[in-house]
């Protein structure tokens, strides 16, 4: 069996070259895209993490506070904050404008619960594709 | 307002959002993107229904 060659790691590209790339993305999600110049994406992309942000709150979703105590209660609760946050303006604006709902027992809420910490995984997903188109990695 | 909707339409729901993200993200021209896209849905329908029989059994 040939010996597995170890791949070079690839060196961090110039911080200026993504950054604002990044940050917008994460503001408003499809920004980053529309940025460098993929519009169709970028409205896509756009529209499916507002999408699924607003089904979620409209479905009574809670957004997460992080708390911490035991290893379960800090995994859920800090990783549904963060979740939340990567919607980025849409979870400010929820927060802001008081739109956040009490935990509630019930399928719907729990839907709209996990729809919008998935909107957030989303926009993680927006943001990295952003981040490989800026530095060049991806077309 | 407030929806309500059944498991099922839920799901769906969601596996449509997804799929059409991670077809953009993850594919290089818009052919491969279309095709990964309807590939997750697929692969997203097929495990909810296959769930659903799996409790369907598991609960007779």
């Amino acid at each position: 069996m040939p010996a597995e060659t170890k791949q070079p790691k690839e060196p961090m590209p110039p911080l200026k070259l993504w950054a604002h790339i990044v940050a917008v993305a994460w503001l408003i999600p499809g920004a980053g895209h529309f940025l460098l110049k993929r519009r169709a994406r970028a409205a896509i992309l756009c529209a499916s993490v507002v999408l699924m942000f607003v089904l979620g709150l409209m479905m009574r979703g809670m957004l997460f506070e992080p708390q911490t105590g035991d290893l379960l209660t800090t995994v859920i609760y800090v990783g549904g904050f963060l979740g939340n946050l990567a919607s980025g303006l849409l979870y400010l604006l929820t927060v802001w404008l008081g739109y956040t709902q009490p935990d509630v027992a019930g399928h719907v809420h729990d839907y709209g619960t996990k729809f919008l910490v998935a909107a957030g995984l989303l926009n993680v997903l927006a943001m990295v594709d952003a981040f490989e188109i800026a530095v060049g990695r991806k077309d | 307002m407030k929806m309500s909707l059944s498991h099922f339409e839920f799901a769906i729901l969601f596996a449509l959002v997804t799929s059409v993200v991670m077809g953009i993200v993850t594919k290089k021209t818009d052919r491969e993107r279309i095709r990964y896209a309807l590939y997750c849905f697929a692969c997203f329908v097929g495990t909810l229904f296959g769930l659903g029989w799996l409790m369907y059994f598991g609960h007779r």
